[in-house]
């Protein structure tokens, strides 16, 4: 299966889906690709009450002529013209019986490339946060849209960022019983957010509309959890504050430090990264002609910037430079929140500290602390103990060695998730490559 | 957001279980009191980033091994097996079809 598109956009999150809805109400032949069930990326995932705005990009994107391969998961774009990808959930027993003659992989061409891969959470190692039940805290909440039952459940919700206190509000709502939100950063840090959040009155009345929601559980700040416990599933957790140290029993942990931008696919077109961000121009265009990118991988702003920079890149990639142009005084009016988050999240270093020799890194390969530390960077890394050689490739404990070693992880090698053989030899036939390497790269190469 | 009233019927680990349509494997399957995968050191893990980026999810689904739970839905008669349901004991990378 090979189709042509004016515009293809890669990622249905509200940058994705405000670039594809605003490509196609241009008139342009618009593909849009997610590897979720449904449209709306995390913030707007189905299972809870969404927001106005999110209903009417919905609608907006449902009126539309865009192409929807929802559930499929792109692990290549080897140039800025070419994406393949793959359905989520190979065909099964049920489902081929279903539809004997489903494709599994999809081949597109495009004139333009749109990437708006969203962000993941940050996690970091300490003893126990491999128990099952201990989840990210945006981890939890999708889990929770997904249908997980809370009520009566004991959850602390721990970590950093504006995300923890959406999250101990939605759970708290779906009956959780919140026993303590727990923010590392320092009182002061907050205090500096909350004054340059005075720009933003909606933003800071949202926040206390999420604290009354879980009023009673106790909200700390500069406190993290130390050590999650149980035998085969999360029993209880040891918080520490200052000089304190006490254990809470609790169901569940959602813990996450902040965002992380998705930045694989552009940097496998090149695309050029500064600070961990993918630099773009004004109209979000990359240092690659024809490849834009909105939304968190440009810098973590939340929706609103999301929905700008999705309509200024699609603006931009249809032609329309004066509209993009217009849109764009409101994009850098939004910068300033980047700034403030940024600062907000900014990670205090005595977490690097948190994971012991036993403590596992590495979730895929099992690799532990101590066999981390004898090496010097990333690749030495993956050469003598296979940390981040596993599926997720490194985007679990990438993010976790780069605070606490300073690592930099090297180039991203295709496939950039792990695919079918089959999708592999499609692609090889396909695009005429080299047929066998394809199929070796089935697993990520160090 | 219309509403279905129906619940789903599917098989974990032998057991059927009834959940609200819109429900993702990996709920269903925490749900049903077991954990989705071993890891390569043996240890039981579930679900961490419900986005489909850290593996951790990963069950047989109809026979089909390695299938992120937490961005496929379940559907009638879906058959789930986990390590725990004594079947698929096996690392990643390994022939799997």
């Amino acid at each position: 299966m090979t189709q042509n598109f004016d515009i293809a956009v890669v990622g249905a999150g509200p940058a994705g889906m405000a670039a594809a809805v605003t490509a196609s109400e241009a008139g342009k032949r618009v593909a849009l690709l997610d590897d979720n069930p449904a449209p709306g990326g995390q913030i707007w995932r189905r299972g809870a009450r969404l927001p106005e705005m999110a209903e009417q990009w919905q609608a907006r994107l449902d009126r539309s002529a865009v192409v929807r391969l929802q559930g499929w998961r792109v692990f290549d774009c080897p140039g800025p013209t070419l994406i393949r990808a793959e359905r989520n959930g190979a065909p099964g027993a049920a489902e081929a019986k279903r539809s004997p003659d489903r494709d599994s992989y999809a081949e597109l061409r495009c004139e333009k490339l749109i990437l708006a891969t969203g962000a993941r959470e940050r996690f970091l190692p300490f003893p126990g946060w491999t128990l099952p039940n201990v989840m990210g805290a945006g981890g939890m909440d999708a889990m929770v849209r997904g249908g997980l039952a809370v009520a009566e459940k004991r959850v602390v919700v721990a970590g950093t960022g504006p995300l923890l206190f959406a999250v101990a509000a939605h759970l708290a709502e779906k009956g959780a019983r919140i026993v303590a939100v727990c923010e590392q950063a320092s009182l002061a840090q907050l205090a500096r957010f909350g004054l340059r959040m005075a720009t933003e009155p909606a933003k800071l009345w949202q926040g206390l509309h999420y604290r009354r929601t879980f009023r009673q559980a106790r909200f700390l700040t500069d406190c993290w959890v130390v050590a999650a416990h149980g035998s085969d599933r999360l029993n209880a957790v040891t918080l520490r504050q200052g000089d304190k140290r006490w254990d809470v029993a609790c169901d569940y942990l959602a813990c996450g430090f902040h965002l992380v931008p998705n930045t694989e696919l552009p940097e496998r077109l090149g695309c050029r990264i500064a600070d961990g961000f993918v630099a773009t121009d004004e109209t979000l265009q990359t240092s690659v002609f024809g490849v834009y990118c909105v939304g968190e991988p440009t810098g973590i702003g939340g929706v609103e910037l999301s929905l700008v920079e999705g309509q200024i890149a699609a603006l931009a990639a249809v032609g329309s430079a004066e509209a993009a142009q217009k849109l764009g005084r409101r994009r850098r009016g939004k910068l300033g929140f980047v700034r403030a988050l940024y600062e907000a999240c900014t990670l205090n270093p005595l977490l690097r500290a948190l994971a012991v020799d036993n403590t596992i890194v590495c979730r895929c390969e099992d690799v532990r602390f101590g066999a981390l530390r004898e090496a010097g960077n990333w690749r030495q890394a993956k050469l003598h103990t296979r940390c981040g050689m596993g599926p997720c490739q490194g985007r679990i404990c990438g993010a976790a060695t780069e605070f606490i070693f300073g690592w930099q992880a090297d180039s991203v090698r295709p496939p950039v998730f792990p695919a079918l053989v089959s999708s592999l030899a499609a692609s090889g036939e396909a695009g005429g490559k080299a047929r066998s390497r394809a199929v070796v790269s089935a697993f990520p190469e160090p | 957001m219309s509403e279905p009233a129906q619940s789903v019927s599917l098989i974990v680990n032998g057991s059927l279980l009834s959940v609200a349509p819109g429900t993702t494997v990996a709920a269903a399957v925490l749900m049903s009191g077991t954990m989705t995968r071993a890891s390569v050191s043996g240890e039981t893990r579930g679900p961490l980033c419900g986005m489909g980026i850290c593996f951790e999810c990963r069950v047989t689904i109809d026979g089909i091994p390695h299938q992120r739970s937490c961005q496929i839905l379940c559907t009638e008669g879906l058959r789930v097996t986990t390590p725990d349901g004594g079947s698929m004991q096996q690392p990643w990378g390994q022939a799997t079809s």
